[in-house]
């Protein structure tokens, strides 16, 4: 398991699908053109805003729905249009579906049941997977009689009982409180670990998506942005919106100025422009939007050594970090996240004339 | 000191408790009250007429209807044995047991028969479109405005030797001779079913209605075949709605009068016809009314037969 995800086979492909809802008066396009390969165990992540379509795309590939065009490959076999019940995929439901009707045992073996397992593999393997999920002690219990977090942990044990080559979870975590939410990322993980089975996992909220995912995939409006590891995705964000939906972000309008192969020049305003190293993205358009970290500036008084000035608007204590807004000569906002480091404390007064440093690397320029 | 505070505390604590009994006196006169019109039409409608029906049963039959203010066994006694006429041999009341049994196995046969009419019908009708639930829910009830006797016609028009569906299956050669449906056990038994399909579509609409249909999704996404997830998901689940159902269906067939007398052409009687027989034409109203109490007894067993092993199967 040590071996780079890069060199894994690849367990899901999804191959330019394409949904499109269709009703009397309208038709929703769900999915447009979306392609996606998902390798062997890996926690793989599939974040946007709600209605974005990330849920769409999971029940294709869970085959709840099928795509108006395009294939899906699970292992290279082409699944697109197997029902669900012959695909070795199992859901984890963002309501958890439980069958209230049974209890928490029968839950988790109804799937082996039905796949004609032998009754003592059936007992081995449920007791296995309550193992696996701390649940051991609860197995004869209505499903009505336990908390969410149990619930949550039944459902998971349903959807790995049978061992699954993919395992989908739909905003499963989105139902729990906080302290609950952060134990079950860890029990997830373990799980993702201890199993060897590939996660497919929706989520809206992007903290999560960070410090879960082993790659994402940022979705909005039916299209995916982005795709890459945490750190791709937050350091080098190619499009504004993934710039804006994770982390805080400024953005910067400018023009380009000079461009070779070694660095790209974009002028601010006549007195302020700063050169990036270049290649990050081909340029064809003159006029650039650059995004900064509001952690990756720096403040200064000597306001003629930086590259963007202006008067500080706001200040908020966080303890770890200080927020500053600057009003910059330009008329916008800027944001900086300044960290409080003991004995190296900088302070700037509300009103004060103040200079924005800008670091050249940890600056990042978007696609229009 | 001490000695009067505790007896100041005491006399306290009697007062309250006092207080309180009074108060209790008075909740229990109020919920009393309050219960009085139900009690009261309780009192007139079931128990009462119950009562008359109870008490006829011991009764002698009066020579021209009506009964005889005298003790007599004789009503409970024709109910299960009769009496020959000529030498006054006792023996069992074949006739009686047969329609007994008949009317249990037609009441059985056409529940069954609106379970299976009535189970998609209401399970397509909760699946459409808030919108156009409505619209057949009433297309459902539109015949029950309409006079039983009319509705029983009806399905004779469709069935008789030369209706609808014998007319049908000898224009297109399938039989040359009608199949004879009408007057026979059959026919009584579809007219229940279709006229109280109704009643089993209703509840049942209304569980399935209730069916969290992720949980179908959920099977299915667990390997479950389409006739599992029916098996072992929706029918477990809109149990309620059967159990409603079937017994809104069962107990009308069982004292069902209209349907098996205009279908059943008087060969194939049921209960109520043989109740209706006793206190008309029969004028052995003892009789009658030990029929009465025993088709109440049937029905009554019945449902706890039926609901016990319901449930010992959930267990």
């Amino acid at each position: 398991m040590s071996d780079p995800i890069s060199q894994r086979q690849i367990a899901v492909e999804i191959d330019s699908a394409t949904k499109i809802f269709e009703s009397e008066t309208s038709s929703v396009t769900a999915l447009d053109n979306v392609s996606l390969k998902i390798r062997e165990n890996e926690f793989f992540t599939l974040l946007g805003p709600s209605g974005c379509g990330k849920t769409t795309l999971l029940r294709l590939i869970a085959g709840f729905e099928h795509p108006t065009s395009g294939r899906i490959r699970l292992y290279q076999e082409d699944i697109t249009f197997l029902p669900p019940y012959t695909r070795p995929v199992n859901t984890v439901f963002q309501n958890y579906a439980l069958f209230p009707h049974m209890t928490v045992r029968q839950n988790v073996s109804f799937g082996l049941e039905m796949l004609k397992r032998p009754k003592g593999e059936i007992e081995k393997t449920v007791d296995e997977v309550l193992n696996l999920v701390r649940m051991e002690e609860l197995g004869d219990r209505q499903t009505s009689d336990i908390s969410g977090g149990q619930q949550q942990r039944v459902a998971l044990a349903r959807a790995l009982a049978p061992k699954p080559k993919v395992l989908l979870l739909d905003e499963s975590l989105s139902a729990l409180d906080y302290k609950l939410r952060q134990d079950m990322q860890i029990e997830l993980k373990r799980l993702q670990h201890e199993t060897g089975i590939t996660f497919v996992f929706v989520t809206h909220d992007q903290e999560e998506a960070l410090t879960m995912s082993d790659r994402m995939a940022v979705i909005n409006e039916g299209r995916v942005l982005q795709v890459g590891t945490p750190s791709e995705i937050y350091n080098f964000p190619t499009e504004r919106f993934v710039a804006e939906f994770i982390g805080d972000s400024n953005f910067l309008e400018g023009q380009i100025t000079e461009q070779n192969e070694t660095h790209v020049r974009v002028q601010f305003s006549p007195a302020s422009a700063v050169e990036l190293p270049s290649g990050q993205t081909l340029l064809s358009a003159k006029k650039v939007t650059v995004a900064v970290r509001p952690e990756q500036a720096t403040l200064t008084s000597a306001t003629e050594q930086a590259t963007l000035q202006g008067v500080v608007k706001s200040m908020v204590y966080f303890g770890t970090h200080t927020h500053y807004v600057v009003e910059l000569d330009s008329g916008d906002e800027f944001t900086v996240h300044l960290q409080n480091i003991r004995g190296h404390e900088l302070h700037y007064e509300n009103g004060s004339r103040i200079g924005v440093m800008l670091d050249p690397a940890a600056m990042q320029i978007l696609k229009d | 000191m001490s000695n009067s505070a505790a007896e100041v505390r005491s006399s306290n604590r009697g007062l309250h408790e006092h207080s309180e009994v009074a108060r209790r006196k008075k909740e229990v006169r109020n919920n009393l009250l309050l219960c009085t019109p139900a009690l009261i039409v309780l009192i007139l409608a079931a128990a009462g007429p119950l009562l008359i029906v109870l008490i006829y049963t011991f009764l002698k039959a009066g020579p021209y209807g009506g009964v005889i203010w005298e003790w007599s066994w004789d009503g409970w006694f024709q109910v299960f044995l009769k009496k020959d006429i000529f030498d006054d041999t006792v023996s069992i009341a074949d006739a009686h047991i047969s329609i007994f049994w008949r009317s249990v196995k037609l009441s059985v046969q056409s529940t069954l028969t609106a379970l299976i009419l009535g189970f998609p019908t209401a399970y397509f009708i909760a699946t459409r479109s808030p919108n156009t639930r409505n619209l057949w829910l009433f297309l459902i009830t539109i015949p029950f405005w309409t006079n039983l006797l009319i509705r029983t016609f009806a399905i004779m028009q469709v069935i008789r030797d030369q209706g609808i569906i014998n007319t049908l299956l000898i224009n297109f050669g399938f039989i040359e001779t009608p199949i004879e449906m009408l007057y026979t056990e059959f026919s009584i038994m579809l007219g229940m079913a279709y006229v109280y399909l109704p009643l089993m579509v209703l509840p049942l609409y209304a569980s399935i209605e209730k069916l969290d249909f992720r949980l179908i999704e959920a099977a299915y996404d667990l390997y479950a075949t389409r006739i599992f997830v029916l098996w072992r998901i929706i029918i477990p689940l809109v149990k309620p709605g059967i159990i409603a159902g079937s017994i809104l269906v069962f107990i009308p067939s069982l004292g069902a009068y209209v349907t098996p007398r205009v279908l059943g052409g008087g060969k194939n009687l049921m209960l109520g016809n043989l109740i209706e027989l006793q206190f008309g034409q029969g004028r052995n109203w003892p009789l009658g009314a030990a029929l009465s109490i025993t088709l109440l007894v049937i029905v009554m067993v019945s449902l706890l037969v039926y609901v016990q092993n319901l449930q010992r199967k959930s267990d």
